[in-house]
């Protein structure tokens, strides 16, 4: 190669100040969405593992518990299930910001990312926007499971609007949970299980599959309280064309209270991240 | 010449582990700095913080007169880092890695895809760019990874320990990569625990052990300054080893002393030009019987054993195996610590 090329290809550019602003982030977080974007088709098995636990979840409550399920209000178990289960899907959907988080950190990416001139907050908004992308994927053929085994929308198309828009702004915000945890735990492993597991109790110890007036005082209560209960009876309400109350308001300030603290939290703990 | 990359004074602590007590040096532009040091010596830790990577707890760093704690951001927009692990996205091309790369440097998509055309090139990529990095080789994907951090065109080029890992065609490669980096004027500062590779590399050596920089020079200076060149000879009979050491006390520079074979005196002298005849003569003299006569010129091994009175390998097996993490290690500590 001759010295002029090498010239050219090596001497370092003359450059301003470093671009900043609102655009630039919002720039910057989209390049980092489109690079989990772009392999989302070519490991198609992720999605596929990310929609059969639901499926089987579905088959599981509307076939084998559903029979012996009887809940207050509502004939057709289906039609209370299904909310819970959209519910239960997008929240379990979130995981996967952790492990992809971890998984980076793990690979000496985040070490890189970290080092460049980028907004480091696009890392973590490009992640968890691109997981919007692929619970919307699963949240489709979730939809397309309900209707085959006989949910329907009663409520108006502004309701079931509402309701999807409610269940994809409380996934997003237990992203940047689940953000926090990728970025601190050692390992892919340790953020998958850590991912997972309190999810169970969050999501059962509610009014997912049952109605919580069934259960012991003590444990209805806490059901009552759980956030995940708002935001399911809330959808409920709004798919089946009932009123709702003030669920959906209170769901709505749920997500945006756990994602601006944790969106905090998970920068915070960003800037002092390490690759291993 | 213009000074690119000031450390000064670096302190670092881990919980109770002290990475870095105080390190100073300089790169030159156009220089290639060789940090060279065993495992858990600092070298990571310090290019951490150059890289911004990592705050020091006390000390000041700078990338062309740009402090890099006060303005990282500026700081970052000057550099390119190569780290010990190829930080390559698996999931997609090389190509596609080298473009998401230079987009997030800001540059145009049709600049970066450009550039990142131009790079596969030149690193012998280009029948490999439309592949996905997951099947590439150690070799390819550091490769793509020293390409990603010459994207922007930086200022300065940090490459951390960069043939860790590698076999040894893989590291032919990656040195002559280098090799042609450095001969087209990139700033470099490159860490290794590889005496040879610092040797054949660097223009200028610093040697940091325990978080101190020990010693700094060219390859040469180093290995005049720790008392340069030897004279091996090996006796035919053990009984001669005290006499004969004795006898060559004259020549030397330092202790002749006497190999643990027993049969082997070991001459520093300060140029082992015209040694060898001389001490054939001086033995022939006394009537003492030699299997062999050798001129040595020093290695940075031998440096590295005056400096620090322990090989860089044995301090690698002291801290457990010889594994590439220890500054990892002690960081991850920190984090556990918080």
């Amino acid at each position: 190669m001759s010295t002029a090329t090498v010239d050219q290809v090596l001497t370092p550019s003359d450059e301003g100040d470093v671009p900043s602003g609102l655009v630039w982030l919002w720039r910057d977080s989209w390049t980092e969405a489109t690079r989990h974007l772009r392999a989302m088709p070519r490991n198609p098995e992720l999605l596929v593992f990310a929609t059969i636990q639901p499926v089987m979840f579905v088959l599981l409550f509307a076939y084998v518990f559903g029979g012996s399920i009887e809940v207050p209000g509502y004939p057709d178990y289906n039609q209370f299930l299904m909310p819970g289960i959209f519910a239960q899907t997008v929240l379990f959907g979130s995981a996967f910001t952790g492990v992809g988080l971890a998984e980076d950190l793990s690979k000496g990416l985040i070490d890189r990312l970290r080092s460049l001139p980028m907004y480091p907050m696009a890392v973590l908004i490009g992640r968890t926007m691109s997981d919007v992308v692929r619970n919307s994927l699963t949240f489709v053929v979730m939809l397309a499971v309900a209707f085959a085994i006989g949910f329907r929308i009663e409520g108006t198309l502004a309701e079931a609007v509402f309701a999807t828009f409610l269940l994809f702004a409380f996934s997003y915000a237990f992203s940047w949970v689940q953000a926090l945890m990728g970025l601190s735990v050692g390992s892919v492993e340790a953020a998958n299980s850590a991912g997972f597991i309190w999810m169970f109790p969050l999501t059962f110890v509610s009014s997912a599959f049952v109605s919580t007036e069934n259960m012991p005082d003590w444990l209805a209560r806490v059901a009552d309280a759980n956030p995940f209960t708002i935001v399911t009876n809330a959808c409920r309400a709004l798919y089946n064309g009932r009123d709702a109350g003030n669920d959906p308001w209170y769901a709505l300030a749920w997500a945006v209270g756990i994602t601006v603290v944790f969106a905090w939290l998970s920068a915070r703990k960003f800037a002092s991240a390490a690759s291993r | 010449m213009t000074v690119a990359v000031v450390a000064e004074g670096l302190v670092k602590r881990f919980g109770k582990t002290e990475a870095l007590r105080g390190v100073d040096f300089t790169v030159e532009r156009a220089q290639v700095l060789g940090v060279l040091g065993p495992n858990g010596a600092g070298k990571t830790t310090a290019v951490r913080i150059l890289t911004t990577l990592l705050k020091p707890d006390a000390g000041t760093a700078c990338i062309d007169g740009i402090d890099v704690v006060r303005e990282p951001r500026r700081a970052r927009a000057r550099i390119g880092l190569t780290g010990q692990y190829a930080a390559v996205d698996e999931r997609l091309t090389g190509y596609e890695n080298l473009e998401h790369v230079g987009r997030l440097f800001h540059m145009s998509r049709v600049e970066a895809k450009a550039r990142g055309r131009e790079l596969l090139e030149r690193f012998s990529l280009q029948d490999a760019g439309s592949r996905v990095v997951g099947g590439y080789s150690g070799g390819m994907r550091r490769r793509l990874d020293i390409a990603m951090s010459l994207i922007a065109r930086p200022s300065v080029l940090f490459l951390d320990e960069p043939t860790t890992g590698l076999d040894p065609r893989s590291r032919l490669e990656v040195w002559d990569l280098i090799e042609e980096l450095v001969r087209g004027g990139t700033t470099t500062l490159l860490t290794t625990q590889y005496l040879d590779e610092a040797d054949r590399l660097a223009d200028e050596i610093v040697v940091i052990d325990r978080g101190v920089v020990i010693a700094r020079g060219t390859s040469d200076e180093l290995k005049r300054q720790t008392g340069g060149d030897q004279v091996e000879v090996l006796l035919e009979d053990p009984a001669d080893a005290p006499t004969v050491i004795e006898m060559l006390r004259c020549h030397a520079c330092g202790d002749p002393h006497l190999e643990r074979d027993d049969r082997t005196v070991i001459l520093p002298v300060p140029d082992v030009t015209g040694m060898v005849p001389q001490v054939v003569r001086d033995l022939d003299t006394r009537g003492i019987a030699v299997r062999d006569v050798n001129a040595r010129h020093s290695t940075l091994d031998d440096v590295f054993f005056s400096l620090t009175g322990h090989t860089a390998e044995e301090v690698a097996a002291d801290d457990g195996g010889g594994s590439p993490t220890d500054d990892d290690a002690a960081e991850r500590q920190e984090a556990g610590v918080r």
